[in-house]
């Protein structure tokens, strides 16, 4: 049978036949991890549909989109200002990878031994696997971690359109002067890429939409408090994930309605959990689609997770920019101004994290914590200690990547880990 | 009532049946390829009131036989507390992770480690290594301790480690003198996972390893401190099992 998105596909230049393949995967992964849960919000439907389009209707839009002249940008990391890519019109799209896909590809470019992350980005496309990265006009690039900065080096030589912001080591005002001028000059390539000036409208339009996404986001965070918990971690992740490639304004709508559903469900104690069924905090690496693992292997046994602490999570949503500005340049200062809140382990210190964290598991009633880290991510493997050491409540440090051969191991470790709590 | 814990490892299915809280038989069988096969028949030789069932395979007689489970790090600590009541620490050796489990007073489960997804520093690595060697598991854990000098074996990956003995073979190394290195590398190994949380005693020494005197020996001395092994140290989580479903009825 014809799939009515293969000529964009071919279009696009995918690998036909592997792409068969990994959407037969994915969908068989979704069913037995998603549709076998319980009780879940009707709200869900939504983002059930979006993850069924992830390489069709979606793509089709966006297709349609850069048609229509809008430039489209890839991001991996949400220090990348989305408000600025809204505000030229473009479309803002994370390229992050949570499937081991294309290693053997990638391993002719980059080491074994490196994040499972990189390792599926660069796999992705290797591989003929990913549409939005041949859709993306430009791919943004940071000097986050050793191995992303790498990685874009290589991963430019392939794609030809890469863009790196330099994002600073440390927090100091030489720190803030030097990303206070990346973000302009972001702002310069963004309106090179469209033809188009940011104005104050368009920058306001920009930060509206993005901070109607965050707090959306952060309307589902805060329900997640509740005991019985509304909605399962799994269910909350694939929420945060689809907030990097669906179309903002939807998103935000279908996400507010499925918080509408779960304040209903709040009032009348309903959950999907039992009531007293334990709680955890989830902190670490950022998990990208369809990275499920950890959540599955939790929420398989009985437990439900109330929080992320990560990128996909709480770091991408938690502060809101200020939208009270009257000239372009005082929008954008400020705005860089809230992107260097967030706590990333890249930056040294970090000591705003281990509050963060504490702060978390108040609100949420976390019984424990389960410190995820990708193999080889050292930035985390390494805050890992120090968090250990703040959060004052059972602690589970977790490392592992993409694959399914650890799953009956780490399931042990994570039901042990319950038994003690 | 008679309890039966089950023990499902990577190795050897271990049983233990449990009436009124004292251990009364125990049996012990290769995991094979049908581990299924092998549970049922060992469930239906032992007879007992209800089972619990616990290791890596645990889940497999969860979903193909109703039967309810714990983790073998609390039925570790469970049996091993049978054993020797004043236990705190708990290390075990086994076929495919090492586990320490650190207990509070009561023998409740307070923290444990456990290796992670490589053979390095198993009951496996010992055996691919006294397989290389020549030896049986047996002649490898009988070998006397001290006498010749160490050489040191820098790789705990399964697979370099090979060479390296192979490597050493060729350069006429004894074998021996090779075989008491692979078991002090192993037990600084072990003793280096036991250090990561403050060590109390007592140490109990469990599983399938603990059988090796050398091993003992050497992580006694690793540690400083005295290990208590179990008459049966094998059965220590499938006893451990057993108990636990006592407590599950009770
Ligand atoms: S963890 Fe750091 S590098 Fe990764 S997305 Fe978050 S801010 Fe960016
Ligand atoms: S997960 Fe860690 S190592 Fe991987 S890209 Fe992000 S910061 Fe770098």
């Amino acid at each position: 049978m014809e799939n009515q998105y293969e000529a964009i596909w071919k279009e696009l230049g995918l690998n036909l036949e592997n792409h068969a393949g990994l959407l037969g995967v994915l969908s068989d992964a979704y069913i037995n991890i998603y549709m076998a849960q319980k009780n879940r919000p009707k709200g869900m439907e939504y983002f059930d549909f979006v993850v069924s389009e992830v390489h069709g209707l979606r793509i089709k839009e966006v297709y349609e989109a850069k048609e229509s002249g809008r430039p489209i940008v890839g991001a991996f990391c949400v220090y990348v200002p989305e408000e600025l890519v809204l505000a030229v019109d473009g479309v803002c799209i994370g390229l992050c990878a949570g499937a081991e896909v294309g290693s053997e590809e990638a391993e002719k470019f980059i080491p074994r031994n490196t994040c499972a992350l990189i390792k599926g980005f660069m796999g992705f496309k290797l591989a003929g696997l990913c549409p939005y990265v041949e859709l993306t006009d430009l791919i943004v690039g940071e000097t986050t971690c050793d191995g992303k900065k790498k990685a874009y080096e290589i991963f430019n030589e392939i794609t030809k359109k890469v863009y790196v912001m330099e994002i600073p080591n440390m927090k100091g005002p030489k720190g803030r002067e030097l990303w206070e001028s990346e973000v302009f000059r972001f702002r310069e390539k963004m309106e090179a890429l469209s033809g188009k000036k940011v104005t104050v409208e368009g920058l306001q339009k920009g930060m509206a939409l993005v901070n109607a996404k965050r707090k959306a986001l952060q309307r589902l965070s805060a329900l997640r408090a509740a005991d019985p918990a509304p909605i399962s971690g799994l269910d909350a992740l694939l929420v945060n994930q689809i907030s990097f490639y669906d179309d903002p304004v939807r998103f935000t709508q279908m996400t507010n309605a499925l918080c509408d559903e779960l304040e209903e469900r709040v009032k009348s104690g309903a959950g999907v959990a039992a009531k007293g069924a334990k709680r955890l905090l989830v902190s670490g690496s950022p998990m990208a689609i369809p990275n499920w693992k950890l959540h599955a292997i939790v929420e398989g046994s009985g437990a439900v997770i109330v929080g992320e602490e990560a990128c996909i999570g709480e770091r991408n949503f938690r502060d809101l920019s200020d939208e009270n500005f009257a000239t372009v340049e005082e929008g954008i200062a400020k705005m860089a101004g809230r992107y260097l809140s967030i706590d990333c382990a890249c930056f040294t210190p970090n000591d705003e994290r281990l509050g963060n964290i504490n702060a978390m598991t108040g609100r949420l009633s976390a019984d424990g914590v389960i410190h995820y880290s990708l193999q080889f991510c050292t930035p985390y493997m390494m805050e890992a200690f120090k968090v250990e050491k703040s959060v004052n409540r059972p602690f589970l440090k977790i490392e592992t990547d993409y694959s399914m051969e650890d799953f009956g191991q780490l399931r042990t470790r994570v039901e042990a880990f319950l038994e003690i709590l | 009532m008679r309890t039966l814990g089950i023990d499902i490892g990577s190795r050897y299915i271990k049983a233990a049946l449990v009436a009124d809280g004292k251990l009364i038989s125990f049996d012990r069988r290769e995991t094979s390829c049908e581990p299924l096969e092998s549970c049922r028949s060992i469930l239906g030789d032992m007879g007992a009131d209800r089972v619990m069932a616990t290791g890596y395979g645990r889940h497999l007689l969860e979903v193909h036989g109703d039967i309810p489970t714990v983790t073998e790090i609390k039925a570790f600590a469970r049996g091993a507390r049978e054993f020797f009541p004043a236990c705190r620490t708990v290390i075990d050796i086994g076929g495919q992770d090492t586990k320490v489990i650190s207990l509070d007073v009561e023998g409740r489960v307070r923290k444990f480690e456990m290796n992670d997804r490589c053979a390095a520093g198993t009951g496996k690595f010992l055996e691919v290594m006294a397989r290389t060697l020549g030896y049986d598991l047996a002649e490898f854990g009988a070998l006397p301790a001290d006498e010749e000098e160490e050489v040191r074996i820098s790789s705990m990956c399964t697979v370099f480690a090979e060479s390296e003995v192979v490597s050493l073979i060729a350069r006429g190394v004894s074998r021996s003198r090779i075989a008491k290195s692979i078991n002090q590398a192993v037990a600084a190994r072990v003793a280096g996972m036991v250090k990561r949380f403050p060590v109390e005693e007592e140490i109990v020494f469990a599983g399938g390893c603990a059988h090796s005197p050398l091993l003992r020996g050497m992580l006694e001395k690793s540690l400083g401190k005295k290990l208590f092994v179990p008459s049966v140290p094998e059965i220590t989580g499938a006893l451990g099992a057993a108990l636990c479903a006592v407590q599950e009825s009770a």
